[in-house]
């Protein structure tokens, strides 16, 4: 019977104890139980409940309003396309159609092979590279046909595997330092139970290896939002920058010193 | 006319690793939050009112002044909205990409000044990217003493926390949000109160400010409030970003001073939009995001300034233009932007519940041709009941503003494009090609 692995229990009780309530603790929790397991398994509602002290039905009124909390089997890659107004008038409902019958599933559907969930979503927020989508919240834009099927051939052979976790990991980079302080040297607003030591430095996980651009896939356009393009009008505007996201959250070594207050 | 004003908040954007503490320290970084702590809180409060700085979420409400109607108590937070869901706007997705320091600068800078216990950072949970990159500026900002305990040496303390969101739109709302950051569904608080600053996260004053607000803060504390307000015009003070996107050549985000700019300099000038794709023709435009009512193309050499647009009947909103071309079916587009609130609605409220899935199913049906031409004054009437009167701004039948935000692009269709709602109707099909998107049972009469 799947419940929060040992680890993903203390991941969980760090979170309650950064928050004045625990219950704020809930919808984080989820995205760690979704890492997990890949969607919320009723079990694992149950024990997030158990852990939080909530009823079974609290966490899925919560869990069941939210979009990216699934309470059915996802695929390992979840496919969002946005079709929404800036993608509309872009190719993105061509996009999705194509999708579909790359995918051989309408969207909504799973293919038999569970590798991939399709969906049709709303505006993403990358609308200066229409269409886009995102495979597990990765983002990806200015995508044709043809672009579409490199992507799910690089998804397929593993290529990406850096860049795209599998479905439900959200964040790859542990916050480091308890909340221990408070503004103004009011006592910390700790959680109750199982609070972590303030100053405790949480272990730096996988630093290391989150989120580097796969170099060696530079035919899906790579979107880090980045789009800016401020004027400064004694020059030309700046140039155009469409970077892939260089990785990101690799902080240097020093901050996993301990910060003791 | 572009003015040379600079860039306030995209700066660093473009400087290789600007997401880094060391880019930010070499780039200014933490120098407006170190000449913070020399300040008395008021008297940053006051900087800030003097900069006029509107709230950059979409409501366009003064920052300084939401500060200082915060209820005096003990304790009260600080929450920084990036729950960015307006479509196409793609701003503080852009900000917490290339920018993170520049936010927890900001939010300190904030909290600091009103006297905030904690300080919570909501990013919508769809930007993976940019909310591991925050959460590794505020590891970073941590290790180098610019978050925790006694703040740079000074008696300031304060924990900030990243917290996700999970998907939803009405998430964005300042009081769903609150609820969804206590752990439950995101549904808006009924009014009065009116503003989170008296009764706000677990039932404290709390200040609710959005991204590209706050981390406008470092500059205003570094170059006074008078400096910020000497930019723009009137009330729309200091540099804005704009999100444009739809039928340009150049959809992104530029960042220009307030007021000085048209639509028209937006969309054509070679500097920023580059004119629409194909050099085809402008056929409609939104304004600011597509709760916003439209423009059509004689608007096109308006100031992008509050005031002026708001006068037009619209909304600078979230700062979101969309541009739609001569070769754009508008039935469809309005459709979609229904179809979207029909989904985001969060239910609490009949009008939006319903009246947004009637609209949804109608507009849809004449897109696909099975339209009649009495669905013009239905579609109509259920505009006008959820928000009577069809005036701007809209009257509330509502909770929250998302239900009187479903009319604006029904209405601003029919109004200028009634025509081509009649051509689908009684020629039975869509004039500008096969429909798109998911059919629906098309009811009888």
């Amino acid at each position: 019977m799947p419940r929060l692995n040992p680890e993903n229990v203390r991941r969980a009780r760090e979170l309650m104890a950064l928050y004045p309530e625990p219950r704020s603790a809930l919808i984080p929790t989820l995205h760690i139980a979704q890492e997990q397991e890949g969607w919320l398994r009723p079990e694992v509602i149950e024990h997030v409940a158990e852990i939080i002290d909530l009823t079974p039905a609290e966490v899925y009124g919560t869990a069941s309003f939210y979009d990216m909390l699934f309470t059915h089997p996802v695929g390992r890659y979840l496919v969002s396309v946005c079709t929404n107004l800036a993608c509309l008038l872009n190719g993105g409902y061509e996009l999705l159609h194509h999708a579909e019958e790359r995918l051989g599933v309408p969207a909504g559907g799973t293919t038999a092979d569970g590798e991939f969930t399709l969906e049709e979503v709303e505006c993403l927020a990358l609308c200066g590279e229409a269409p886009c989508l995102t495979v597990n919240w990765r983002f990806f834009g200015n995508l044709d046909d043809t672009a579409f099927d490199r992507l799910v051939d690089d998804l397929r052979t593993g290529r990406l595997a850096d860049r795209v976790p599998n479905h439900g990991t959200l964040c790859r980079v542990r916050r480091k330092v308890a909340a221990a302080g408070a503004g103004n040297g009011q006592p910390a607003p700790t959680g109750r139970e199982g609070a972590a030591p303030p100053g405790m430095t949480l272990p730096p996980a996988d630093m290391g290896a989150e989120g580097e651009a796969d170099p060696a896939s530079p035919r899906v356009t790579a979107s880090a939002a980045g789009q800016t393009r401020t004027i400064r009008v004694a020059g030309e505007a700046s140039s155009e920058p469409n970077e892939p996201p260089a990785p990101e959250g690799a902080t240097d070594d020093a901050d996993d010193e301990k910060r003791n207050p | 006319m572009i003015t040379d004003a600079g860039a306030i908040v995209t700066g660093r954007h473009g400087i290789p690793e600007s997401w880094t503490l060391a880019t930010y320290l070499r780039n200014a970084g933490y120098e407006g939050l170190r000449q913070a702590l020399t300040m008395e809180p008021g008297d940053i409060t006051e900087e800030v009112k003097t900069s006029s700085i509107l709230g950059r979420g979409g409501a366009g409400f003064e920052a300084g002044k939401k500060w200082s109607m915060l209820r005096d108590a003990d304790p009260k937070y600080l929450v920084v909205n990036g729950d960015e869901s307006e479509p196409c706007t793609f701003k503080d997705h852009m900000l917490l990409e290339n920018d993170p320091h520049q936010i927890i600068e900001g939010t300190l800078i904030c909290a600091y000044a009103v006297g905030a216990a904690q300080a919570f950072i909501y990013v919508r949970g769809e930007f993976a990217l940019g909310i591991e990159r925050l959460q590794a500026a505020l590891n970073e900002a941590y290790a180098h003493g610019a978050v925790g305990r006694r703040i740079f040496g000074s008696d300031f303390s304060i924990d900030v926390v990243v917290h996700p969101g999970a998907g939803a739109y009405i998430c964005g709302e300042e009081t769903a949000l609150l609820e969804s950051l206590e752990g439950k569904r995101g549904y808006p608080r009924d009014k009065p109160p009116y503003f989170p600053a008296a009764i706000g996260l677990y039932g404290a004053p709390t200040v609710v400010n959005n991204v590209e607000t706050v981390s406008n803060l470092p500059w205003i504390v570094l170059n006074g409030g008078a400096a910020f307000a000497a930019l723009g015009e009137g009330r729309s003070t200091g540099t804005r970003l704009f999100s444009l996107s739809g039928h340009v050549k150049r959809p992104a985000n530029f960042e220009i001073e307030m007021a000085k700019t048209t639509f028209h300099d937006l969309i054509y000038d070679a500097r920023l939009g580059r004119g629409i794709r194909d050099d085809n023709e402008l056929k409609a435009f939104v304004p600011g995001g597509v709760s916003a009512p439209w423009f059509s193309p004689d608007q096109v050499d308006m100031a992008l300034d509050q005031e002026a647009v708001g006068k037009a009947g619209s909304m600078l909103g979230s700062g979101s233009v969309i541009v739609m071309d001569h070769t754009t079916c508008m039935v469809r587009a309005a459709w979609r932007i229904t179809r979207f609130f029909h989904k985001e609605s969060c239910g609490q409220c009949t009008p939006c519940r319903e009246g947004g899935g009637w609209l949804d199913k109608i507009m849809n049906r004449i897109e696909l041709g099975a339209g009649r031409r009495s669905d013009l004054d239905l579609l109509l009437d259920v505009c006008d009941n959820i928000a009577p009167g069809l005036s701007w701004p809209p009257q509330k039948t509502t909770i929250c503003v998302l239900g009187p935000s479903i009319p604006s692009s029904i209405t601003s269709a029919i109004r200028m494009f009634r025509d081509e709602f009649l051509t689908h109707i009684d020629e039975g099909r869509c004039p500008f090609g096969p429909p798109v998107g998911a059919s629906v049972a098309v009811a009888g009469p």
